[in-house]
């Protein structure tokens, strides 16, 4: 596998990074460098293992149905950049 | 995926005719019911309706750095119920993904949802169609997902304010296979989730409220060939908007494929002012929501003995009520359908039909009861008329006090409120005459008066209703029927 | 007082509670101690009135009888952790000037032990880096320099800035994150003990999230006593983390000083690798030696995985990272770039908020995750993750404790391996094996270069046997008996 521009270009969409058209060739190149280190996983047999999501053995633990939290929009809202009348304001959406 | 499709037999009734042929709707559909708890599925926030913005949001709901989720044990349950509820398999190992994608009333960038191993496997639902036949939708799967928030576009014009009560609020998604044919079917598939959501409490099933929100997907095929593409209809929160988007769907991709175009798999906005579905333009650019495991979050384990203590706890649903109306009372399949569709109309149909003629309260109380209560607007846990007021009504029926035409009158005073039906009956002297010597005054003077139409009666029986009318006509309606006839036949000598 | 400074958090709180001196005296000692080092940029954030505030508080209290386990005690707090109306930053532009509604719950567990904070540290942005050269606020420099230069070092990252305050006195004790090494390497290079304990010890609420099923809270200390003090305090199950572990919370200070003996340390073959200076060596069967005068055991042991841990890693953490760091979008809080549609916002406010380091791993978590991808890189780390931490279960039935060199180097130049991403990466060689099995492993300076510059060992425990590296640890700290200090060149 080889990553180009096109496929960071691609990826820094999804991950909403914008990056200008003349970083995305170093950047290819060095995710390359990345990713060639990390192909060296191909060398170990994974068959039949288990993947580990987690280093904790244990059942999820599960809380009541019970109302602790809210009722306080200013704390909520305290670092937003912008807000009005308790909602948060944000750019023009358009559907 | 064609030997999925083969389940469901090819019916040429519910074929669209294109101006090339025949071409056959194939649906399956997302239902977002709403878990119908107190605080979120993973925070302690309220859920509610009607709060002022904001109020209902923890620090988790607004994706605060370093916050952390904690499921809410209760909407496990309610998930579990409402698979047990759909026949389905509850998978005693499941897990949360991560769906990330990004917009503004998504806080964490990501939707916590259950993506490779939901709580709930296959299932299977059996649908109701309006004239009482049913079907059958297969159930893909149902899992446990955060809500989004709500986005308002419409206050600003330069802005959009974002509201996140919704945010974190737990759904169900319960995912069919593509097993529905058409509209009519998918609203009554959505009709009968609701109907079973709502016998198990898990969800109120409001549709207005959003609390119960259908995604359909829709597809158009020539008959036998395989699945076409299929675009995803957004935003049809109500029966009307179901069966709407979708005929103008099917039609939209009908017409792009006769004139020779393809379908684009998308996802459309239902737009109910111009009854028509328009690609939504935020979800244009190619998804790729690179689920993975949450790391927050362990699996969800499942005790055997509890799920078994919650299908214990079950309450009787809506199919083996249906099917228990039948023998136990009687019913006719479509009585007992109609009134299955709401808990509370079965449980006003069983109060009002302890000890009276079951079947004749069937007939009061869907042909008269919801009917009306249908063109006032009105639940039947508010109508003006209580079950006991039913079963009083065909007690007097029963007893021949009153006349199935009286009764009638009786009813109509009852729901203007003028009381019992016993308070009605002795208020305007309704009850029946079943004094024979009044009856047979009545009828000697009829005979009487009309000696041809009396001969003509011994020739050809049938004529007797002739002077079954007159007299309830003389008598104002208060005529013992029974008592008319056997009259009548032994002065006119008919057997 | 400013003899104060260079008290071991033990002797602090030995002499708050004799009432030798008060918490408003080594706080205030403290906060100029701070004041005068500038040069070191470990604090982004001083906090000095909240600081004697709370020592006062703490003087109250002591004089009430009613010390807590930390009372009176100044602490530098990693820039990481959420402080209620404190800026927290995480070293990144994009938090703006956040201000947390809320306290993180390690931080609110030192406070309620009458902890008092200094001030905010310096870290490598999302605490990804190695050398605390990510840092949106510039690179902390290591209190230490090689003998005869003026060079400046890194103190490592990404809690430098937490190494670099303990190292110079700036404050008694740090806290600090490990992901991949974060508390270890910098305690390595700066002559102060570091411990990363089992992953669920310490809460994760309320740190600004890297990589989730990684990060794990710990203390940097002066000395292996402090250090489990304070992870005393700091540690606890919360019911707010889904992945804390419920288990009761040893005295971890009642197992320093323990004797070794009999206790059986596993030297893992793989760690020695292709082109470790000598000294590292030499140092690494220094310890060993040292552990078998003690009276412990020394068996070979076999982690075969270990040359892939690091591989692993930069699967698993840019994964979680780019989806954690998913939420730093301008819509709530901290930076918000303009822009003419919504998707210019986003990718304006992100791109400008993030720095390099940090984009190149959010790029990386978004590939691997990527349809198509899934299971040929993230599925496959988290098999060959299962294969490390079977390495460890192995190793364990073996021996009770490991013992590894921390670092492959002493603290190197500020800017030298920025260069290359991968060379950069090969610093965590030794500590990223830890955070991929969940153990718990502690850092211990255990000796200097030829350049005067310390070096330290690991020692790496069983899941929840903090206990045994505390003994260990100790043993180490005696044997080593490090005393050297950096000369305090940057006082002002």
């Amino acid at each position: 596998m080889a990553i180009d521009a096109a496929t960071v270009r691609k990826v820094a969409l999804l991950a909403r990074l914008s990056e200008s058209e003349e970083r995305l060739e170093p950047l290819a190149r060095e995710l390359n460098g990345i990713m060639t280190w990390i192909d060296m996983l191909d060398e170990v047999d994974v068959e039949g293992v288990e993947p580990m999501a987690s280093a904790v053995d244990l059942k999820l633990p599960m809380r009541e149905d019970v109302v602790t939290e809210g009722g306080d929009p200013a704390k909520v809202l305290a670092n937003a950049p912008s807000s009005k009348d308790n909602f948060f304001v944000v750019p023009k959406v358009v559907e | 995926m064609t030997n999925d499709l083969d389940v469901v037999a090819a019916d040429p009734k519910k074929f669209i005719q294109g101006r090339t042929g025949p071409w056959e709707i194939v649906m399956g559909l997302e239902i977002h019911a709403q878990v119908a708890s107190n605080s979120k599925l993973f925070s302690g926030a309220a859920v509610g309706f009607g709060a002022g913005p904001n109020e209902q949001v923890s620090l988790v709901d607004a994706a605060m750095p370093g916050m952390l989720p904690v499921i809410n044990r209760y909407c496990v349950e309610q998930a579990v119920k409402t698979g047990l509820g759909l026949k389905a398999q509850i998978n005693p190992w499941s897990r949360f993904d991560r769906k990330n994608y990004f917009y503004p009333d998504l806080p964490q960038g990501y939707q916590i949802s259950q993506f490779k191993d939901p709580i709930v496997g296959e299932g299977v639902v059996l649908v109701e169609r309006d004239d009482g036949s049913t079907f059958t939708v297969r159930i893909e799967r149902l899992h446990l997902e955060q809500d989004a928030g709500k986005s308002i576009h419409d206050l600003d014009p330069h802005a959009t304010y974002v509201d996140l009560n919704r945010a974190g609020t737990a759904l169900m998604e319960i995912v069919s296979k593509p097993d529905i044919r058409s509209s009519e079917e998918a609203a009554a598939y959505v009709k009968k989730v609701r109907t079973i959501v709502r016998y198990l409490g898990t969800c109120d099933g409001d549709l207005e409220k959003g609390n119960l929100r259908a995604d359909v997907n829709v597809s158009v095929r020539r008959p036998g060939e395989g699945l076409g593409t299929r675009c995803e209809i957004k935003n049809v929160n109500s029966y009307r908007y179901i069966m709407q988007a979708i005929e103008y769907e099917a039609r939209r991709q009908i017409e792009v494929l006769e004139d020779g175009g393809t379908i684009k798999q998308e996802t459309r906005l239902f737009d109910p002012g111009k009854l028509e579905t328009r690609s939504m333009r935020s979800k244009e650019e190619a998804q790729d929501y690179r689920y993975f495991p949450d790391p927050d979050l362990l699996p969800l384990e499942l005790d055997p003995a509890w799920i078994k203590a919650i299908e214990a706890s079950l309450p009787e649903l809506p199919d083996d009520k249906k099917a228990r109306l039948q023998s136990q009372y009687g019913l006719s399949a479509y009585d007992s359908g109609v009134l299955v569709i709401e808990q509370e109309r079965s449980d006003f149909y069983e109060k009002a039909a302890k000890g009276r003629d079951a079947k004749l309260v069937a007939n009061w109380t869907t042909n008269e009861l919801l009917a009306r209560l249908a063109k006032s607007g009105q639940d039947i846990e508010n109508s003006p008329i209580p079950p006991e007021d039913i079963a009083g009504l065909v007690e007097l029926i029963e007893t021949g006090v009153i006349s199935s035409k009286i009764a009638k009158e009786v009813f109509d005073r009852m729901w203007a409120g003028e009381g019992t039906p016993q308070q009605v009956v002795d208020k305007h002297g309704l009850v029946q005459v079943t004094d024979t010597g009044a009856i047979e005054s009545v009828i000697d003077a009829l005979i009487a008066a009309n000696p041809d139409k009396a001969e003509a009666v011994k020739e050809k029986p049938q004529a007797l209703g002739w002077f079954v009318g007159q007299v309830m006509k003389e008598t104002g309606g208060k005529a013992n029927p029974a008592a008319v006839n056997e009259i009548l036949r032994t002065k006119l000598g008919v057997l | 007082m400013g003899e104060l400074t260079s008290l071991t958090l033990k002797a602090a709180l030995d002499g708050l509670k004799a009432k030798t001196f008060s918490s408003v005296e080594i706080t205030q000692a403290h906060v100029d101690a701070v004041a005068k080092s500038k040069a070191l940029n470990a604090y982004i954030l001083e906090t000095p009135e909240r600081a004697l505030q709370m020592a006062a508080a703490a003087d109250a209290r002591i004089a009430r009888g009613e010390a807590g386990l930390l009372e009176g005690a100044p602490l530098g707090i990693k820039d990481l952790f959420c402080t209620e109306s404190f800026r927290t930053t995480a070293a990144s532009k994009i938090l703006g000037d956040f201000k947390p509604t809320y306290e993180s719950t390690v931080t609110a567990n030192l406070w309620r032990d009458g902890a008092v904070m200094l001030g905010k540290l310096n870290l490598d942005e999302f605490a990804m880096g190695s050398a605390n050269e990510t840092s949106a606020f510039g690179p902390v420099t290591n209190p230490w320099r090689a003998a005869g230069s003026n060079q400046s070092l890194t103190p490592g990252g990404s809690s430098g800035g937490s190494a670099a305050a303990v190292a110079a006195d700036l404050c008694l004790g740090a806290t600090a994150t490990d992901t991949g090494g974060s508390i270890r390497q910098p305690a390595a290079f700066t002559g102060t003990v570091g411990i990363k304990p089992t992953y669920g010890r310490c809460s994760r609420w309320g740190i600004v999230a890297f990589a989730s099923s990684l990060d794990q809270a710990g203390p940097i200390a002066k000395t292996v006593e402090d250090a489990a003090i304070l992870l005393r305090s700091m540690s606890g199950h919360d019911v707010k983390d889904s992945t804390s572990l419920p288990v009761d919370v040893p005295d971890f200070a009642s197992f320093v000083g323990k004797s070794v003996k009999g206790l059986r340390i596993g030297v893992p073959k793989e760690y020695r690798v292709d082109g470790m200076p000598a000294e590292i060596e030499a140092l690494w069967a220094q310890g060993i030696a040292w552990l078998k005068e003690a009276g412990c055991e020394i068996v070979d042991v076999s982690l075969p995985h270990t040359k892939y841990a690091l591989p692993t890693y930069y699967i698993v953490a840019p994964a979680e990272a780019s989806s954690n760091l998913a939420r730093y979008d301008g819509m709530r809080y901290g930076l918000r770039a303009e822009g003419k549609t919504l998707a210019d916002v986003y990718q304006n406010t992100r791109g400008a908020g993030f720095g390099d380091e940090v984009k190149r791993r959010i790029l990386i978590g978004a590939y691997v995750l990527s349809a198509g991808y899934y299971d040929a890189y993230y599925l496959k780390a988290q098999k060959v993750r299962r294969r490390i931490a079977d390495d460890f279960k192995a190793a364990f039935e073996k021996c009770d404790a490991l013992l590894t060199p921390a670092t492959p180097s002493a603290a190197f130049p500020i800017g030298q391996k920025d260069v290359d991403p991968v060379t950069m990466y090969l610093n965590d060689v030794f500590t990223v094996t830890a955070n991929l099995a969940g153990v718990p492993a502690m850092s211990i300076p255990a000796g200097l270069d030829k350049d005067g510059l310390p070096l330290g060992l690991q020692l790496i425990g069983r899941t929840l046997d903090e206990g045994t590296l505390f003994s260990l640890g100790g043993a180490l700290e005696k044997a080593a008996d490090f005393r050297a200090k950096p000369k305090a060149w940057w006082a002002s």
